[in-house]
């Protein structure tokens, strides 16, 4: 009985192509757009602009992040409510879900693509999952201060060695953990990096971790390669005396600009984009921009950086040129332009414009539109290259 | 100290003019989006607090109003008095409270 169950699958796929119902697909022509008021993802060819398929009940995904198995036939979507679920992409379907916690906000893949590791405001910490399998292999409870507070956790990614790197908003803290025992992960902790880290990112070479402060001015700086020279404050003092404004949604720190020496990240509260001096990480420049930055991302070329707002300016997209930080062009792909994401060679970038209903497809070379795509109340694009990339 | 005119609002909210069926779509929108990317969708936390009906049961309209109104200094709550009117402030209140966004 058993081993008849275990050829089932197989015998009904071989079915399903016999009919010539089910067209080849390769993973790496594939993405997954987040519908986030629907709770649901399409899976779209990125080569041949398409939709191909809808995944829907994927609970509350108001923040949704997604990252892609190493052999680029799963896309684990982290959301907002402690969901992980594994979508197998060429069968359109679901493969596993599970409500690991309550509130969660992103998550990453470890280097050898064998751990999951999601990042939980409540309870507060990170928790380690098999790839496979989504079985819970270590929960690391996100403790800090005297009386053993649990912290949201924030900005995770994966780094070289098998480790993970997030950072404790409340607790004011970097924490690196190895997982090379993913069932006994080591931490260890860097303490007092400045208020409130609110998002990281990590180079594209793996080498430096980043988080953005939301309590204080600039951000914290742990060099992975030597992890024991402890955080670096950087940019501690500028717009030390201008005048702090609202913000009215939280930067993102993901997709970063390395272009030369050059690294540029979203300014908090104001119009800016910041250009830093990698070499002694100093601020070389601030960009006046359309409004407040939220994701500031790089053509994979790191030639153009293009850049989307935060209420009540995201009806804006601009272009900046990096060969001398010019904002070039300013585009209104419409009403809440909420993500962007480029192709895997740059020639062309897609945006979700949310309140349109619209993914928007833009060539990078003539600034032009060249397709749109319905879909419902887009938030996030993600596309399958991004398995291949450190830190995403 | 909580200021006068907040009292007063609070017992005029009921009376005060709804706003239009086209403007409450946009505060049931931005109900569900821009506050939505801190306090979630349904409003269950995110990096803001739960702003479910249980977790609002227990505080006051007048405190809410003043809230989303004015913000919370030190906090990542931002003020919202340039976007949204009183009465619309009170009404979307009360969306919070009869889960309105559904
Ligand atoms: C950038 C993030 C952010 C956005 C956007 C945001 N909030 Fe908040 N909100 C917070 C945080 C953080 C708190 C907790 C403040 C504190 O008490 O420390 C909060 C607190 C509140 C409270 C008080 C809840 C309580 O139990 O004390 C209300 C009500 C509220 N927000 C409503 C709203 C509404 C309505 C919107 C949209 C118009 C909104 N918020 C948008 C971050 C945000």
């Amino acid at each position: 009985m058993k081993s008849l169950i275990s050829v089932l699958p197989l015998v009904f796929s071989l079915l399903l192509s016999a009919c010539g119902q089910m067209e080849l697909r390769a993973t790496g022509d594939l993405g997954v757009v987040i519908e986030r008021e629907a709770g649901s993802a399409q899976i779209v060819n990125t080569s041949k602009p398409a939709m191909l398929s809808r995944i829907e009940g994927l609970g509350d995904l108001s923040h949704a992040s997604v990252v892609f198995s190493r052999d680029q036939r799963y896309a684990y979507v982290f959301g907002r409510d402690g969901g992980l679920t594994k979508i197998d992409l060429l069968r359109d379907e679901i493969v596993k879900r599970v409500v690991q916690a309550g509130n969660s906000i992103g998550g990453a893949i470890s280097q050898d693509g064998k751990i999951i590791a999601v990042s939980n405001y409540t309870p507060g910490g990170v928790k380690l999952f098999d790839a496979d399998t989504l079985e819970q292999l270590a929960e690391i409870p996100a403790v800090y201060g005297e009386d053993n507070q649990l912290s949201k956790v924030v900005g995770l990614v994966d780094a070289p060695g098998q480790r993970f790197v997030c950072s404790l908003f409340e607790g004011n803290e970097i924490w690196l953990i190895d997982a090379k025992n993913p069932r006994q992960p080591q931490v260890q902790k860097f303490q007092s990096i400045g208020k409130q880290p609110y998002d990281a990112l990590l180079t594209p070479d793996g080498h430096y971790y980043l988080a953005g402060l939301f309590g204080e001015k600039g951000l914290a700086l742990l060099d992975l390669w030597q992890p024991e020279l402890g955080v670096k404050h950087i940019l501690q003092d500028y717009g030390k005396d201008d005048e702090q404004t609202p913000v009215y949604k939280m930067p993102h720190l993901e997709g970063w600009t390395v272009a030369g020496d050059w690294l540029l990240v979203p300014a908090v509260g104001r119009h800016e984009v910041l250009v830093i001096d990698k070499r002694d990480w100093s601020l070389a420049k601030r960009i006046p921009v359309a409004g407040q930055p939220v994701f500031v991302m790089s053509r994979p070329d790191g030639r153009q950086v293009w850049v989307n707002f935060a209420f009540p300016d995201n009806q804006n997209v601009q272009v900046i040129d990096v060969k001398d930080f010019s904002v070039v062009k300013t585009l209104q792909p419409g009403k809440a332009v909420m993500h962007m994401e480029f192709t895997p060679r740059g020639e062309a970038v897609w945006l979700a414009v949310r309140d349109e209903d619209r993914v928007m497809l833009y060539d990078t070379e003539t600034l032009s539109e060249t397709a749109r795509l319905p879909a419902q109340k887009p938030s996030g694009i993600f596309f399958s290259n991004r398995a291949n990339q450190l830190g995403l | 100290m909580r200021p006068v005119w907040l009292l007063a609002l609070v017992s005029a909210a009921v009376l005060a003019e709804q706003p239009t069926p086209q403007r409450q779509q946009e505060l049931i929108d931005l109900l569900k989006h821009d506050c939505g990317s801190c306090h979630g969708l349904p409003p269950k936390g995110g990096l803001g607090p739960s702003l479910m009906p249980e977790a609002l049961a227990n505080k006051t309209d007048a405190f809410l109003l003043e809230v989303i109104q004015k913000g919370k200094a030190g906090s990542a709550m931002p003020p919202w008095q340039q976007f949204l009117s009183l009465e619309e402030t009170a009404w979307l209140v009360q969306q919070l409270r009869q889960e309105g966004w559904k």
